[in-house]
């Protein structure tokens, strides 16, 4: 049996380190069944005697109670975190589930920003994981399914509420460019979802009837035991639906797309010309005896007035005048 | 100490922090504060609704910058991109001095989002002060570190918190944010007198003071920012004016938050100590 490692002196910055490695995996250890430390560590050594190789006692707590606390403290704040960060996704799975959900998911996925506010940034990523281990689809497979489009959903609102805004598009970023060279990227702010449930629906019976999340997670401010009355409702029903979700004077918001909508922008993301990703959207249509002119220009001047476009950063080169309609008539007239 | 250059040789009183439950009464109402102290990480974003409210802050009161993720005393390195985030934040604000504690919280890039106690020995207090200094340089803004609240004291440590504090901010020549509740946590869980600590700190750094509530359990004292600044705390805030001077003092409520009006009250219970403070002052 080899010996175990001597307690760190934190006499050297390599020392330094492995202390805090050492404390830090007790911390990163979850929490028993009546959310106390666990006593065993990973490794299999008493944490009773882990934690007394390199944290006091005094006359009141044992090592192992001293470094308890740390434990609790982290799990009691990451977790909190998450339930008020993924109400919808709690709404689904339901409050037992999804407190297994996010202490597995912390467990694999620990941390990796200064901000609480990312804590959530790979819940989709773990829910697509899961869904090929045992022991968690169980007779409600497409719970995890339903989870992982309300977390996309979620994810998409936290971005929508700080993440960056660029000048939108003016009418001399259109002027003079030919269809073929008109270019737009999005808003950093606007997620374009496709998704198998209407989570959208789910999210609004859940919510109260004030604006759609003003606040997302911050550290310091969240409100522990703020808890949103637990939703009874039927859980979101299978259905195909194309989502933005957005900002509009720093409030919050989804809007639901036509698939065609939908395609153009995420081609205009992807860094296609107006011609082009109207020209695609067209050809993969279902529908018929549409007046795509009329339409796409509609569809142009939402998107404008909401701010959603933005200029390319490749300069278009200046060609002839041109304008959403007549990108249109030149993919209508170029199939 | 009331102005110095720890604190940007401002002179400010008594503030609050900037809590989301407010925003709403201070952006209607432009209630009359000294100056707010705000969470930098909260701010540290791209766009969106915290900018809008900090501009509209900015427009009208005076605003600290207190982080809590900087993690000086972590044996990672500063994380850069952090810093940048941070830089951008301080040029928004045009903050005097800005503060974060004297923790660690980072393992090898994973975050605890915890302020950890550090084991107070001549090789942490080295490493973080140079960590203190490369930030300070980085920044271009006085830093003061704060001293934590703590539960747990390690085997390896060569000296008291006090002196551990000291150690760090002579190397680092950066200034105290001195909390005054978090020694009195401390002190009730490991035993020390919380007078020793505040008298043989380096009241001459002292650039801002911190007071707060906590909370009492069995056996031991929890800083839990969720109650009125006990009595405790109000004697040694007192005593740590009379060593360091009229100092810019916040205070923290941060769980269980109550109306503005019953935090800004509470807050400013400390002009009673700082006119003490004055009186013994000879003309």
């Amino acid at each position: 049996m080899s010996k175990p490692p001597s307690p760190p002196e934190a006499r050297s910055h390599q020392e330094l380190a492995r202390l805090q490695r050492l404390m830090a995996e007790a911390l990163f250890s979850p929490l028993n069944a009546g959310w106390g430390m666990r006593r065993k560590a990973r490794d299999g050594r008493s944490m009773e005697t882990v934690a007394a190789s390199f944290i006091k006692p005094n006359d009141r707590l044992t090592s192992f109670e001293r470094l308890e606390i740390y434990n609790r403290q982290y799990w009691f704040r990451l977790l909190d975190c998450l339930y008020d960060d993924y109400p919808g996704v709690r709404g689904i799975l339901g409050e037992r589930r999804f407190m297994k959900l996010a202490k597995a998911y912390l467990s694999r996925h620990p941390s990796r920003s200064y901000s609480l506010r990312d804590l959530g940034d790979r819940l989709e990523q773990f829910l697509r994981e899961i869904s090929q281990e045992p022991g968690w689809t169980g007779r409600h497979p497409e719970l995890l399914l339903m989870a992982r489009d309300m977390a996309r959903f979620e994810w998409a609102q936290i971005v929508a509420f700080d993440a960056a805004s660029a000048p939108a598009i003016t009418p001399d970023d259109i002027l003079n460019v030919p269809p073929s060279d008109l270019r737009f990227n999005l808003q950093p702010y606007l997620s374009l979802l496709s998704l198998d449930y209407a989570v959208d629906e789910f999210s609004t019976a859940l919510r109260d009837d004030e604006a759609l999340r003003s606040e997302a997670s911050h550290a310091i401010d969240s409100q522990p035991g703020s808890n949103p009355q637990q939703s009874r409702r039927s859980l979101p029903k299978r259905e195909k639906i194309r989502l933005a979700v957005h900002r509009c004077d720093n409030l919050i918001y989804f809007k639901r797309l036509e698939p065609e909508a939908f395609r153009i922008l995420r081609s205009l993301q992807r860094g296609l010309s107006l011609e082009e990703a109207c020209g695609k959207a067209i050809a993969s249509s279902r529908r018929k005896n549409v007046d795509w002119a009329e339409e796409i220009r509609e569809c142009f001047a939402c998107w404008a007035s909401l701010g959603w476009l933005t200029p390319a950063t490749e300069p278009p080169c200046p060609a002839r005048a041109a304008s959403p309609a007549q990108a249109v008539r030149a993919v209508q007239a170029d199939p | 100490m009331p102005a110095n250059r720890f604190n940007g040789f401002t002179d400010y009183g008594i503030g609050i922090g900037l809590r989301v439950p407010h925003y709403r009464h201070i952006l209607a109402e432009k209630p009359v504060v000294d100056w707010f102290e705000i969470i930098s990480e909260n701010f540290m974003v791209d766009g969106g609704r915290p900018l809008e409210v900090l501009d509209a802050i900015l427009d009208q009161y005076r605003v600290v910058q207190h982080g809590v993720a900087i993690y000086f005393g972590s044996a990672d390195r500063l994380n850069r991109d952090h810093l940048k985030k941070l830089k951008r934040l301080v040029r928004r604000t045009g903050t005097p001095w800005l503060s974060d504690h004297l923790c660690w919280g980072s393992v090898d890039g994973r975050y605890t989002h915890d302020l950890l106690p550090m084991p107070y020995t001549f090789a942490a207090a080295r490493w973080t002060a140079r960590k203190i200094r490369e930030a300070s340089d980085f920044l271009e803004v006085p830093i003061c570190v704060e001293n934590v609240s703590s539960y747990a004291e390690f085997h390896a440590s060569e000296m008291t918190e006090w002196e551990f504090l000291s150690e760090v901010v002579e190397q680092a020549d950066c200034g105290i944010l001195l909390d005054v509740n978090n020694i009195y946590v401390s002190s009730q869980n490991h035993r020390f007198d919380p007078y020793d600590y505040l008298n043989q700190i380096s009241h001459q750094r002292v650039g801002q003071i911190h007071i707060a509530g906590h909370s009492k359990f069995e056996k031991y004292t929890l800083d839990t920012h969720d109650h009125p600044v006990l009595d405790p705390v109000w004697k040694m805030y007192a005593h740590a004016l009379h060593l360091c001077g009229q100092t810019a003092t916040l205070l923290e409520w941060d769980d269980r938050i109550p109306s503005f009006e019953e935090v800004h009250n509470e807050a400013l219970k400390a002009n009673q100590f700082i006119k003490d403070v004055k009186a013994t002052i000879p003309a």
